[in-house]
């Protein structure tokens, strides 16, 4: 035992030995042996994967048949079924009902006025019996109205209105059929990782192709990016759920489509509510990046905003996207948290949809009374406030005061941090670096790990996208070490203090529910575009789970342990660094984990501010709706945060089981 | 008590594993334990038989891992045994169709099981109901029978909560009257007081034992606890790694138990309390003394009788003499 563990620690020593030799050398070792190779990857050695993905693609677009129907009709149908509701929804959020075509159409029924929106969620927070929420909700569609941002709000909120309920159905199903099918379940967990991982902008082309420019490819989109959580949450409750609370529906005598829906399912709401709200907020996410393919609303108009380098309107429309995420967040959240209370009295039938039957007379009432004052229909122009100048004269007021504090800070982050550690990642030759990642893959997982390792990093090496792989692990590397020196203590304060917690988790949650897009904006105002605005961006999106997680693992210390700690004499300060952090130590590490996943996902949008990683690659492949360049350079983003998720989870594991925790 | 068996097992074995028969089949359906294990498999029932009478309580006994729960799982079909029948009023379980055992279920079978397995967003009234609500019958019968059960699991007033409202005592009579809305003829309890208090637990045992006495199902009851299980049976299932060790009564198993672990198990326990006269008398008929008890008394309520008297008849409830009980056999059986 003793013998192996000092081997162990040679070999480590020796491995981290030769790459530093091989990076300092590298270049001079593979002149001397006229191997260029070695450092370079040659070009014509490269398999097309790109090209044959795109031929592929436009194959089942032109020629594809299914006998009865052809792909297209295919996307067509699926197309026109999400296209009806959507239409309904616009209608009645934004468009009203119009006849005729184009410019000439006549309104002949309004939209509902904002006050009506109004109600509608009004009522919907009234069912949660929380005070603060209800006065959140309600200013945060006022908000809407008051900062001009309706119109363009009602489209996104109609679009999540559709996206969010076919996503759940959808999830929920699968989740059911893979619960039913052990081989499905198979299937479909590697499917789900990978959409997980592949960045949204690589699928956004081929649903471009497939559905043309438009709402519903973006309402297609966003159901494909946010639908795997409610899949996995539902395969997650179902598999939870006490086996005694199963057997006791079947005795009762349970068919089992009865046992499905009457037991399982609503015993897992609580989950499945989860679930839900992660499918809202993964929506919110893609409002932006949906806009890319035709969304239209808020996203367009950050979009726009950022394109024209128009930074008050961007932050507007950016604000107005935070607000109704934070809205609809809490309200999701509030509802899968509600308590079941006895109804201790029978109900009539006034008594049970009161609510409900109240709010329809209300907008009723609108209605009638915007008929005759339009205050009640639209919010008078006098009353709006626009604050776009105002961010525009902020961010011009810090320019030029802090311009150079700004400046030396980037500056000496990028010379002495990021850009050694690019010239680390660029400067190990490739075989070296794929035989590294293999032998932690073995110390980790044995062959099962090791050989993933492998097949992972070739493919990346034979696309030719080696280079740009690099930059991308320098730009998540850099990243994800900043904020886990920014985190991990954030973590371990709010772990020990309970006023730390509670302000830090809040901090947090709110932080989470931003659509990552968002993130991008203030960054690219106070230092332009490049690496290091990239980086900034991606450790304020990537900074929770390393926060969280932290603290979860200092906290869920077992109790006695502590007790005995303390009895034994610790200090508080032992007490952490002997004792709780260790053994928080495997939660730490997947909070990291998280934050590597957070961060990759990020750094695909940081394209957009002239990163030369993946990122920029997949969207390369968007702008010029090349489908093979865009899924092929977006699969070695997945294969990367693949490989990183299971390498740090099997650590992790390692960790758990050396110490008996579960 | 009439002695038709109600449900019979015979043979069963239940490994985990897989293709668990196949293995089975290729030692002759007989392999020990150790090559069960080798093989990788767990063995949760070993060749298991045995005959539930109507309307007695069947106790299964054991420690925990021992297979009480898979067998009686196996006899409600809720687990397939591996190899091995069992039949219910004369039907081979094995053979019946989804919709014949969802049938059966429907009418004739109930289960309690130890951590109560309420529906959680049911209330107590529609987690009782639950059973006629999957046969399809109507809100307003449902209900008029929930509300007897209910009055009979003593849960009045309580209709509208939910389980988590209830303490764990009230949980389980909910879990009862579950199982009892369908009028089952056999009764599968699953350490159903395990989970609670003792001063409830008893409570519960005692209201248990009630409900038996007006319903008269045939009960097939696990728990760990001896006192529990001579308390409420007929008879008593020693269950141990999977094996049935013995089938008897209480008096059976202590006065022979049929190797060292029954003997373990009924040590400990106060033996002038749980047997009766007859357990111990001699079968001489001795008529001339004065003092007559009856054979079902149990020894410590005749103590007094025998150390003072020397030595007193024995009579059954007919009053004739079936034998006798010396002072010298009273102590020995004590201070053994
Ligand atoms: N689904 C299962 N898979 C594998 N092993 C099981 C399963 N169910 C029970 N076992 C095993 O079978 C044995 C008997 O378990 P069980 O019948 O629950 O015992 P008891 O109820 O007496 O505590 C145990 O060793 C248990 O680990
Ligand atoms: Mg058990």
């Amino acid at each position: 035992m003793q013998k192996k563990k000092i081997s162990n620690k040679i070999i480590f020593i020796s491995l981290t030995i030769v790459t530093f030799l091989l990076y300092w050398y590298g270049k001079e070792i593979a002149n001397y042996f006229d191997s260029k190779w070695l450092v370079k990857y040659p070009k014509h050695y490269s398999f097309p994967f790109a090209i044959y993905t795109t031929s592929f693609v436009k194959w089942l677009i032109n020629e594809a048949n299914f006998w009865l129907f052809t792909f297209n009709d295919l996307t067509r149908f699926f197309a026109w079924i999400i296209e009806q509701p959507y239409n309904v929804v616009l209608a009645i959020f934004s468009k009203g009902i119009l006849k005729g075509q184009g410019q000439d159409a006549i309104q002949i029924m309004e939209p509902l006025s904002w006050i009506s929106v109004v109600g509608i969620f009004f009522t919907l927070a009234l069912y949660t019996r929380d005070k603060f929420l209800i006065i959140l909700v309600v200013l945060s569609i006022v908000y809407l109205a008051v900062f001009d941002q309706w119109q363009s709000s009602m489209i996104t909120l109609s679009s999540i209105i559709i996206a969010v309920p076919i996503g759940v159905v959808l999830g929920i199903l699968l989740g059911i059929l893979s619960y039913k099918s052990k081989i499905l379940e198979k299937i479909i967990t590697p499917i789900l990782d990978l959409m997980q991982t592949v960045p949204v902008f690589a699928y956004l082309v081929p649903i471009l192709v497939m559905f043309g420019f438009g709402p519903v490819s973006a309402l297609i989109a966003t159901i494909i990016y946010a639908m795997p959580p409610m899949v996995r949450t539902t395969l997650l409750a179902l598999n939870n759920i006490d086996p005694q609370l199963k057997e006791s529906g079947l005795m009762s005598g349970c068919t089992e489509r009865q046992l499905m829906w009457k037991v399982l399912i609503p015993v897992s709401k609580p989950t499945l509510l989860i679930g839900v709200n992660q499918v809202i907020m993964l929506s919110l996410n893609m409002v932006i990046i949906a806009s890319m393919i035709g969304a239209g609303g808020l996203g367009y108009d950050v979009l726009a905003s950022l394109r024209r380098l128009d930074i008050g309107g961007g932050i507007e429309s950016g604000i107005a996207i935070v607000v109704i995420a934070i809205a609809l967040d809490r309200l999701s959240q509030s509802f899968a948290n509600l308590p079941t209370l006895s109804k201790k009295t029978q109900q009539t039938f006034y008594n049970k949809y009161k609510k409900i039957i109240l709010l329809i007379l209300y907008i009723i009432g609108i209605y009638i009374l915007g008929t005759f004052f339009t205050f009640f229909k639209l919010f008078p122009k006098e009353l709006m406030i626009n604050t776009s100048l105002f961010w525009e004269e902020l961010v011009k007021y810090i320019n030029i005061n802090y311009f150079d504090n700004l400046e030396s800070f980037k500056i000496t982050l990028l010379t002495f941090f990021m850009l050694p550690i690019k010239k680390f990642f660029l400067g190990i030759p490739w075989p070296w670096f794929i035989f590294i990642i293999t032998i932690i893959g073995w110390y980790f997982g044995k062959l099962k790990l090791a050989s993933l390792c492998l097949l992972m990093s070739i493919f990346i090496v034979t696309t030719g996208l080696w280079e740009k792989a690099m930059i991308t692990l320098y730009l998540c590397g850099s990243s994800v070490i900043i904020a886990s020196i920014i985190g991990i203590p954030l973590g371990v304060w709010a772990g020990l203090n309970d006023r730390a917690n509670k302000i830090l988790t809040a901090f947090i949650d709110t932080l989470q529910t931003l659509p990552s897009f968002v993130y991008l904006i203030p960054v690219v105002m106070l230092f332009r575009v490049g690496d290091f605005t990239a980086m900034i961006a991606v450790i304020l999106y990537a900074l929770a789970p390393a926060v969280r997680y932290t603290a979860h693992g200092v906290r869920n210390i077992n109790n006695q342990i502590v007790e005995a700690a303390l009895i034994s004499g610790c200090s508080q300060r032992q007490l952490l660094f002997k004792i709780k952090l260790p053994l928080a130590l495997p939660e730490i590490l997947l909070g990291i984990n998280q934050t590597i996943m957070l961060a990759l996902s990020m750094l695909v949008i940081t394209a957009l501010v002239g990163t030369r990683d993946l990122g920029q690659e997949v969207y390369i492949g968007l702008t010029k709706a090349d489908i093979g360049r865009g899924l092929v350079a977006g699969l070695c983003v997945a294969f990367i945060s693949i490989i990183a998720d299971r390498i740090i989870k099997a650590g992790s594991n390692k960790l758990k089981n050396k110490y008996g925790i579960k | 008590m009439s002695k038709s068996p109600k449900l019979v097992c015979k043979n069963v074995w239940k490994l985990y594993g897989d293709n668990p028969k196949e293995f089975l089949q290729s030692h002759n359906n007989n392999p020990d334990k150790k090559t069960i294990e080798s093989a990788g498999y767990i063995q949760a029932i070993r060749n298991a038989s045995l005959e539930v009478y109507e309307n007695e309580i069947l106790v299964i006994m054991g420690l925990s891992g021992s297979g009480k729960s898979t067998l009686v799982r196996c006899m409600s079909r809720l687990v397939d045994p591996t190899i091995g029948e069992i039949f219910f009023e004369n039907i081979d379980m094995g053979k019946l169709t989804k919709k014949e055992l969802i049938e059966i279920r429907r009418h004739k079978m109930g289960m309690v099981f130890q951590h109560f397995a309420l529906f959680p967003h049911r209330t107590v009234i529609e987690n009782i109901a639950f059973p006629l609500e999957v046969q399809g019958i109507n809100k307003k019968e449902r209900e008029k029978s929930a509300l007897e059960i209910i009055e009979l699991v003593g849960l009045q007033g309580r209709e509208n909560y939910f389980p988590k409202e209830l303490s764990g005592g009230q949980q389980q009579r909910v879990g009862i009257g579950r199982s009892l809305a369908v009028k089952p003829e056999l009764w599968f309890l699953d350490e159903p007081f395990s989970a609670l208090d003792p001063l409830i637990r008893k409570e519960m045992q005692n209201e248990f034992l009630k409900i038996q006495n007006s319903l008269k199902k045939t009960i097939i009851f696990i728990t760990h606890d001896f006192d529990e299980a001579i308390k409420l049976a007929d008879r008593i299932i020693i269950m141990n790694e999977g094996r049935i060790v013995q089938i008897g009564s209480p008096e059976d198993l202590i006065m022979k138990p049929a190797d060292d672990y029954v003997k373990e198990f009924t040590e400990d326990l106060p033996r002038e309390r749980l047997l009766s006269v007859k357990s111990i008398m001699d079968n001489k008929k001795e008529t001339n003394n004065s003092v007559k008890v009856y054979e079902d008394e149990k020894i410590f309520s005749i103590l007094e009788k025998v150390l003072s008297e020397g030595s007193v008849s024995v009579i059954d409830k007919s009053n004739n003499v079936v034998g006798s009980l010396s002072k010298e056999t009273v102590s020995k059986f004590i201070n053994n």
